[in-house]
């Protein structure tokens, strides 16, 4: 028990894929305009990864090793394909904000890296609490890159405006705002690790 | 007897010149520019200034004490950062913006590659892209010259670029400064005047700036107008941000070539672009772009160009 509680912490600060493995960096980029967009990236590969990891360590004696890749693939895009699906028919608004980026948790390497890494090796338990604790660090990230991103960009979080006569700063709106502030944040990060270290 | 024969490594050389000296020399070569602002402009373009070389100098300070490095400021690079971002900028802008954007020039354009000596941007030109970018709006409201409240006026290349007809405007009145533009690039003759002192001490040479305005000159005679060979290159010389950025921005020693050789390849480079920017892009200047472009590519210039060592093949 206390291994599987680990197993999930570990994921959303001491390895967060996001800012410790620097993993995933492209969806992140791209849909961290403004935090509803963040949350709905951020469960849907949450809901991927607690799915293909655990259907992944449950097959792994299956899977021959020449072709795991593939393997991976395929239970991967399935979960994909639900996530997709369900998206485009409860929150239409979200899967046209996020568009083609949820379809390409196909290929986040978040996603191929935890079934490489971990599940491939563990049980299906410790695979699943693996994938729960990575998606809700990425989650996490993402809300915290997104919230910045919207607050400065455009003034507002969530939608709400925050201070009166805060003038936004569009640049961070903007593509080479997503990689500033992720530059910026990665940066801070690896400040308090070396100064624990 | 005293031994006068002193061994030591190279430099053998040495003169007066420090990387201080030459800041401040740089710094008080850009005063006519500013003196020209704020007879063009009023006072407005002064306190822009102003305001823009303490936050800059304020930045500067700030970090070295959190940073606990050598603090910096006594150099004069901040002070010369802040005084070319205030140049970059419209008279009119609201104060808080030169403050942000010198902030920004020091903490991302400079310090977070190291300080003086590591950026490979030019700061004041990052922080003016980072304001473009952020406040579009506030960036292309340009007052009228020499009318000292808030009526506005296009600049002559934003006009040319919504392809109306320039209402005359004569060669000598670009040459003096008379047209809406940011402070610093307005006035040409106050602007050669500190590129003159430069030149003369030796601290800049000919090459980045000379090849990047007659790059400039060239392209925009052949492709500035309907049919090739008819631009009006005087205009587009005299016109922008052009003298400024090829005599003050393109020369920054950090960001830019170290051999002739290079400098020449950085300077028609620019002019490249620039002109490209001008006369097909979507902004109607494009100096600032084409010498962050040309920054990037320094690396590459400099690999490709080394100098002989002196013995070697």
């Amino acid at each position: 028990m206390k291994n599987l509680v680990k197993e999930f912490t570990k994921g959303i600060i001491k390895e967060n894929p996001t800012f410790i493995l620097v993993l995933g960096l492209c969806p992140t980029l791209a849909v961290s305009v403004s935090v509803a967009n963040g949350i709905g990236m951020g469960i849907a590969a949450t809901f991927v990864l607690l799915g293909s990891s655990a259907i992944v360590a449950l097959v792994r004696d299956f899977i021959p090793d020449k072709i795991r890749i593939p393997c991976y693939i395929v239970i991967i895009a399935t979960f994909v394909t639900i996530a997709e699906l369900c998206m485009k028919a409860y929150s239409p608004v979200l899967d046209r904000a996020l568009g083609i980026y949820v379809p390409l948790i196909v290929v986040n390497c978040i996603v191929l890296g935890r079934a490489e890494a971990f599940a491939c090796k563990n049980s299906m338990a410790r695979s699943f609490f693996d994938g729960l604790g990575m998606g809700l660090g990425f989650t996490l990230a993402l809300i915290l890159i997104s919230g910045i991103r919207e607050f400065l960009g455009s003034g507002q979080i969530l939608g709400h405006a925050l201070i009166k006569g805060f003038e936004p700063i569009f640049v961070f709106g903007m593509p080479s705002g997503a990689l500033l502030v992720i530059g910026l944040l990665l940066g801070f990060f690896n400040l308090l690790k070396n100064r624990k270290a | 007897m005293k031994n006068n024969l002193i061994v030591s490594g190279s430099p053998h050389i040495r003169k007066e010149g420090s990387v201080p000296r030459i800041m401040w020399t740089v710094a008080a070569s850009l005063i006519p520019a500013e003196i020209a602002g704020v007879v063009i402009f009023g006072l407005d373009a002064l306190w822009v200034t102003l305001a823009a070389i303490i936050a800059a100098v304020l930045s500067e300070w700030a970090f070295g004490i959190f940073t606990k490095r050598k603090i910096t400021v006594l150099d004069g690079s901040a002070v010369i950062t802040g005084i070319l971002l205030a140049f970059n900028l419209p008279s009119g802008v609201p104060l808080w913006l030169p403050v942000v954007g010198a902030v920004f020039s020091i903490f991302i354009g400079k310090q977070v590659f190291g300080g003086l000596g590591q950026n490979i941007f030019n700061p004041a030109l990052v922080g003016r892209v980072f304001l473009m970018a952020s406040w579009p709006k506030y960036m292309t409201t340009f007052p009228r010259p020499f009318s000292y409240d808030a009526v506005t006026s296009a600049t002559p290349l934003a006009i040319l670029k919504e392809g109306k007809i320039l209402e005359h405007i004569s060669y000598l009145d670009l040459f003096l400064g008379k047209r809406g533009g940011c402070i610093g690039e307005v006035c040409i003759l106050a602007l050669l005047i500190g590129a003159a002192v430069l030149l003369i001490r030796g601290y800049i040479t000919w090459h980045i700036p000379v090849t990047y305005i007659f790059t400039t000159a060239v392209f925009t005679y052949i492709f500035g107008a309907g049919q090739f060979f008819h631009g009006d290159w005087l205009f587009h010389i005299l016109s922008g941000g052009l003298i400024l950025g090829a005599f003050f921005m393109a020369t920054d020693y950090v960001a830019t070539p170290l051999t002739a050789k290079g400098q020449i390849i950085f300077g028609v480079g620019c002019g490249l672009l620039t002109a490209v920017i001008r006369l097909w892009g979507g902004y109607p200047e494009g100096a600032s772009y084409a010498i962050l472009m040309m920054n990037a590519a320094t690396p590459f210039i400099d690999r490709y160009t080394k100098n002989r060592i002196y013995g070697s093949k």
